[in-house]
């Protein structure tokens, strides 16, 4: 991001606590059904949920993002490309100036495929691959995984597509491959991206053996410094620049300010890896009224109150507790939430109980 | 990159998007993946004005920025500049009366 000389003394941040206007970043998972059963599956994917959102009710929620002018939908999954109208909706979101990064795990990126990405400006690729070697990879994806990871990498290689993602959950298996999967991405042309392993879904089973210890959380954090630049991280490690000055990407967190998710039957949350009651703010089925002036009607979970408070933007129904900036304390009100699995009374924020808090002291 | 010519005709590039915002707009552009802010409303005028004045310093006076104010304007139009999000125009749309 980059932002002209500022006029005012305003800090973007600042703004970013009231909420904009609409997602800059929206993550739409667009089904559950998945060829693989990786055990940290944010959203324990594997089987299509019969009340999946149509192919129109699709295209409707893409003229509305449209309508709020959101820039791109992050669509993930399951295994996006696994509906039969995966293209057709890409399609349609294009048409619409609403430009699409999607996450798959390459099982439909075929050399046709792979041609068709390659000559559309509004189309990002991110292959998931959680190994730079097939033995760590398949570990956690399942076998052969890797392979078909490879293959689709090759794909959009010879079909001429640069700068596709690489996108990597950091885990306890993997950290120590950082280099190995910068030189990866290198050689293919591609961008690294690095996220957090959530204790969301799956993740939640295979926490206590895949996060990553303290020790590695600090190679991890010392290795973004040194390469972060070139390095995609959106908000997944605000919470270690507590280690010291903050990492470059986003510092804060952006729930139901910044990001919020969509998911296979059309719920609306404001946080991607808290899909739970309390972080609803409606459904995009959900009937909107139309205003008296003739502009286009507005869904209700679409519209945002004239009030500044974030917990009334679009896409956060009660005040969050456990977002905020990227002090130690607010990183940790995060990992204190409930729903994340690690609840602790204690007040605080720097006695967080929580394995991944950069800023954590012994209990007593 | 030569310094920014605030007497020459700009305009967004054609693959920019923008947004307003309560504190001024998001600017997105499809083809470099990033995202710009522009934390000040007579900023975004002045940006929105670009096709339609002679020159970026027109754009500017006519969204409402006084002369001793220029030079930051030109140095968030610059920033803008460098990033590509607006591009110059040539030739110009309105050329001068001779």
């Amino acid at each position: 991001m980059t932002s002209p000389a500022p006029l005012r003394p305003a800090r973007l941040v600042d703004h970013f606590q009231y909420g904009l206007a609409a997602p800059i970043c929206l993550t739409w998972e667009l089904t559950y059904a998945c060829n693989l059963s990786c055990v940290h599956c944010l959203s324990s994917s594997g089987r299509r949920d019969p009340r999946e959102l149509t192919t129109d009710e699709c295209k409707a929620v893409i003229d509305e993002l449209e309508r709020m002018q959101v820039f791109y939908v992050n669509i993930g999954g399951g295994e996006p490309t696994v509906r039969p109208d995966f293209w057709e909706l890409v399609d349609h979101a294009t048409a619409h100036r609403v430009g699409v990064k999607f996450s798959t795990n390459g099982i439909r990126i075929t050399p046709d495929a792979a041609r068709r990405l390659a000559g559309s400006d509004y189309v990002d690729v991110q292959l998931s691959l959680d190994g730079a070697t097939a033995d760590v990879n398949d570990a956690v994806r399942g076998r052969g995984s890797y392979d078909t990871a490879l293959r689709a990498m090759e794909n959009l290689r010879a079909a001429g597509s640069s700068g596709f993602k690489i996108s990597v959950v950091a885990t306890r298996h993997n950290i120590g491959q950082l280099d190995e999967f910068k030189a990866l991405a290198d050689s293919y042309g591609a961008q690294l991206r690095l996220t957090r392993l959530r204790p969301s879904g799956r993740g939640a089973d295979v926490w206590d053996e895949l996060h990553p210890t303290a020790e590695q959380q600090r190679t991890l954090y010392d290795w973004l410094v040194e390469h972060g630049e070139n390095v995609l991280t959106g908000d997944s490690f605000f919470h270690l620049s507590a280690y010291g000055g903050p990492l470059p990407g986003l510092n804060l967190c952006g729930a139901g300010r910044v990001v919020c998710l969509i998911d296979p039957v059309g719920d609306v949350y404001a946080c991607p890896f808290a899909i739970h009651d309390t972080f609803k703010a409606g459904n995009v089925r959900d009937d909107g009224t139309s205003p008296p002036n003739g502009t286009p009607p507005r869904r209700s979970w679409a519209r945002r109150s004239p009030s500044r408070s974030p917990s009334r933007s679009w896409a956060s129904p009660t005040p969050c507790p456990h977002g905020g900036r990227a002090a130690p304390r607010d990183a940790c009100r995060w990992s204190r939430t409930p729903v994340c699995g690690t609840a602790s009374p204690r007040s605080g924020g720097s006695r967080s109980s929580s394995p991944t808090c950069a800023a954590r002291r012994p209990a007593g | 990159m030569p310094p920014f010519d605030m007497a020459r005709p700009w305009t967004l590039h054609p693959q920019v998007a923008v947004r307003p915002e309560p504190f001024g707009a998001l600017l997105y552009h499809f083809g470099t993946r990033r995202l710009s802010f522009l934390k000040d409303r007579r900023l975004l005028a002045a940006v929105q004005l670009l096709t339609d004045e002679p020159s970026a310093a027109d754009a500017c006076r006519t969204a409402g920025v006084h002369d001793h104010e220029l030079a930051g304007y030109r140095a968030a139009l610059e920033t803008l500049a460098t990033s590509r999000m607006i591009v110059q125009r040539t030739p110009p749309r309105h050329p001068e009366a001779p």
